[in-house]
């Protein structure tokens, strides 16, 4: 994805860019230049290394959102992905947890820090989905907080003095919990996928897979994938966002084994003589990063380790541009600028 | 004191030979969202495989499904004994977007199943009256939930005081041990502030042993049943065959009373209580439905009344009333009516004698 930036790229979305981490060349590469009478070593290949320095620097932001029904696990997954405990969660029995009448929306921020690069991460939970008698258009509440966030960066962008940095609030990822029935995908899960996978990265995910065998986990998965194709929802990563043959094989398998069928847990047990992060059964331990076990491992290199800059672009790139067209086309002209009233009170006494 | 033998003492065996040759009828309702294993464990507990040419509709389709209520019937024998037992079903369940009142059909149905008996009853030909009223529901709870979900409180309070329900938490294996506990005891507290009742498993004798006796309560302690079901026999790593669920991570054996409470629910339900589920629903939640039926036909003025201006406001739930004839249902009413007096009668003059009785051989104690 970093090959073909589009010229309309802000400075801030700029400043953000997270290249695959590269080992530094031991030796200087052999200059390919145009003329052959010029030897010598440039070294306008140390601006990967300069631009690693200036991220470490500033960090960057990365916005998760879970979607699911209460008790599908979708905290303690957040707090396995990241290692820390950045969701909130509502799974202590002794809490008086009350199901909300109406989806609400919380969102978490957390900074976390690993190998000299900042992240602020925020968890965005919406408790009081798909828990009511009547789950008739709940999903609402979540597409009107997505298309708010795109809202208020546009107005910075549109702003004549813009920040250096504007903060980035909009939802890079939707993790969507499918509960494990072994059938097939509920209503609901489709009119939700509908819905939003044209305004957010959706990646489904089947919650709390340690009741499926491998049998029931490969044909339930398959029976999902073929019926999100018959109506015509598209998971990330989108086939028609797959930029060269590269990334369609590398992207046609992850989506093949989609969606992942993972185990959460905060909890470490002795195995082997190594201490890993599972759940204990009298059957058995299940190790949540075991790939034998569950596809947990494959969901947190998919979503950090290699797809986390592309979701971004993804979501700068296509989605808010969507919106941002959309409002454009709507409005007749650009949103009005906006003044920030405070300010101006200050500087006119 | 020497007794001479009377022989009545054989009477229970005499019921026992006649019922055998009858024959044994149940009816038992599954309820539930899908995808929680009702199928697996009514095929494990019967062992059968009733739902064999079953097919689960995709997403789509059940976007505008609405619930349907399906019976199967299947005949089981074992030990010279047969049982008619019929399966009620109910497909789309809790499945749509919008479940308000999907629980409706659940009660019309059981109510017409009272309705049919209340009309065998009251007819002529009372020597065949074939019982088709639901004897019990397992109730399945989600276990991935957080204890019962608004819809499973709105459908048990819906038909707690129609059938005997025995709530169940399916596909046990996606709990830890502790978890299972607290789900359970979450729930239990549920149920009791809903103020919903579920069938109570009566006491054990005084004369049994103690180690019956806690046995006994530990199978009640363990309600709801956390269950797993499964219609396959696999190896248990070992060599012994097994019905269970082979993961990777090791294997869950049903009948095994350390992974889930298959063995309590099969002995409870089928072993020790089919019979009182069929007293209590006939001596208790029939006669409930009778009792209510009959006196809102005994004020038919009033009830018509009544029932006209609710008619207007809503008719949502409605109860269907008996079609008799309206003379007929007078005499009827006048006869129970008599009825009911005298045994009344019966009842107190019994009570002064035993009144009496005990105050006599006080007397005679203290002498």
């Amino acid at each position: 994805m970093s090959k073909g930036l589009p010229e309309t790229r802000t400075d801030a979305a700029m400043s953000e860019l997270v290249p695959e981490p590269r080992p530094k060349p031991a030796v200087p590469m052999k200059p390919v230049s145009i003329n052959p009478n010029l030897l010598g070593y440039i070294g306008i290949d140390t601006i990967i290394e300069q631009m690693r320095k200036k991220t470490m620097k500033t960090g960057f932001d990365f916005n998760i959102m879970v979607v699911g029904q209460s008790g599908l696990g979708k905290s303690t997954l957040v707090n396995t992905l990241f290692k820390s405990q950045v969701s909130r969660k509502a799974s202590s029995w002794n809490r008086e947890e009350k199901i909300p009448k109406t989806v609400e929306i919380k969102a978490i921020g957390h900074v976390i820090e690993e190998g000299g690069v900042k992240m602020k991460l925020t968890v965005i939970d919406t408790p009081g989905f798909g828990d009511q008698i009547n789950n008739e258009n709940c999903w609402e509440p979540i597409e009107k907080y997505i298309n708010e966030q795109y809202e208020k960066f546009l107005k910075e962008e549109v702003n004549i003095a813009r920040k250096k940095r504007i903060p980035d609030t909009r939802v890079h990822c939707c993790l969507y919990f499918i509960s494990p029935t072994g059938h097939s995908l509920r209503p609901l899960d489709l009119e939700f996928m509908k819905h939003l996978s044209k305004v957010v990265n959706i990646i489904p995910v089947i919650a709390k897979a340690d009741t499926m065998t491998l049998e029931e986990k490969s044909e339930f998965k398959q029976r999902v994938r073929k019926e999100l194709e018959v109506n015509g929802i598209e998971f990330y990563p989108q086939k028609e966002f797959d930029e060269d043959l590269e990334d369609k094989t590398e992207n046609d398998k992850i989506r093949e084994s989609m969606p992942f069928a993972v185990v959460g847990s905060d909890k470490e047990y002795q195995v082997n003589g190594k201490r890993v992060l599972g759940r204990k059964t009298p059957w058995g331990i299940i190790e949540v990063e075991n790939l034998n076990h569950c596809e947990f491992a494959l969901l947190r290199d998919f979503v950090i380790r290699t797809h986390l800059q592309d979701l971004k672009e993804v979501t700068h790139n296509i989605h808010y541009e969507t919106y941002r067209a959309k409002r454009l086309n709507d409005n007749g002209g650009l949103p009005p600028v906006s003044v920030d009233t405070e300010e101006s009170h200050d500087s006119n006494p | 004191m020497d007794k001479e033998y009377v022989g009545f003492a054989a009477l229970p065996n005499q019921l026992h030979r006649k019922s055998v040759k009858k024959g044994f009828d149940f009816t038992l309702m599954v309820a539930g969202e899908s995808g929680l294993g009702k199928s697996t464990l009514i095929n494990s507990l019967f062992l059968t495989n009733l739902y064999e040419d079953r097919q689960v509709p995709e997403a789509r389709a059940r976007l505008t499904q609405t619930l349907t209520i399906e019976r199967r019937g299947v005949e089981i024998e074992e030990g010279g004994i047969k049982v008619k037992l019929t399966l009620v079903d109910t497909p789309g369940f809790g499945d749509s977007v919008d479940c308000s009142d999907c629980w409706l059909p659940v009660v019309r149905f059981i109510e017409e199943q009272f309705e049919q008996y209340l009309r065998d009853e009251s007819g002529l030909n009372r020597k065949n009256i074939q019982d088709s009223r639901v004897h019990c529901c397992l109730y399945f709870i989600s276990p991935f939930g957080r204890g019962l979900r608004p819809l499973d409180v709105a459908f048990l309070r819906a038909v707690h005081e129609k059938v005997n329900i025995i709530p169940v938490i399916g596909k046990a294996d996606a709990l830890m041990p502790k978890e299972t506990q607290a789900l359970k005891q979450k729930i239990r507290e549920q149920l009791q502030e809903e103020e919903i009742n579920i069938y109570q498993f009566p006491d054990c004798d005084s004369d049994e042993d103690e180690d019956f006796k806690r046995q006994d309560a530990e199978m009640k302690e363990s309600i709801p049943f956390a269950v797993v079901g499964s219609c396959e026999v696999v190896r248990d790593g070992g060599t012994r065959p097994v019905r269970g669920r082979c993961y990777s991570w090791g294997t869950v054996e049903v009948e095994n009373p350390h992974h889930c409470d298959f063995l309590n629910l099969r002995r409870m339900l089928v072993q020790t209580h089919l019979q009182d589920l069929k007293e209590v629903t006939h001596d208790l939640l029939y006669e409930g439905y009778r009792a209510r039926c009959l006196q809102s036909l005994a004020r038919p003025g009033a009830r018509d009344r009544a029932s006209r201006s609710k008619l207007s406001r809503q008719s949502a739930t409605e109860i269907p009333l008996p079609m008799l004839p309206l003379a007929d249902t007078e005499k009827l009413i006048r006869e129970k009516d008599e009825e009911l007096r005298r045994m009344q009668e019966m009842l107190e003059k019994m009570q002064a004698q035993m009144q009496q009785n005990q105050a006599q051989g006080e007397q005679s104690d203290a002498l």
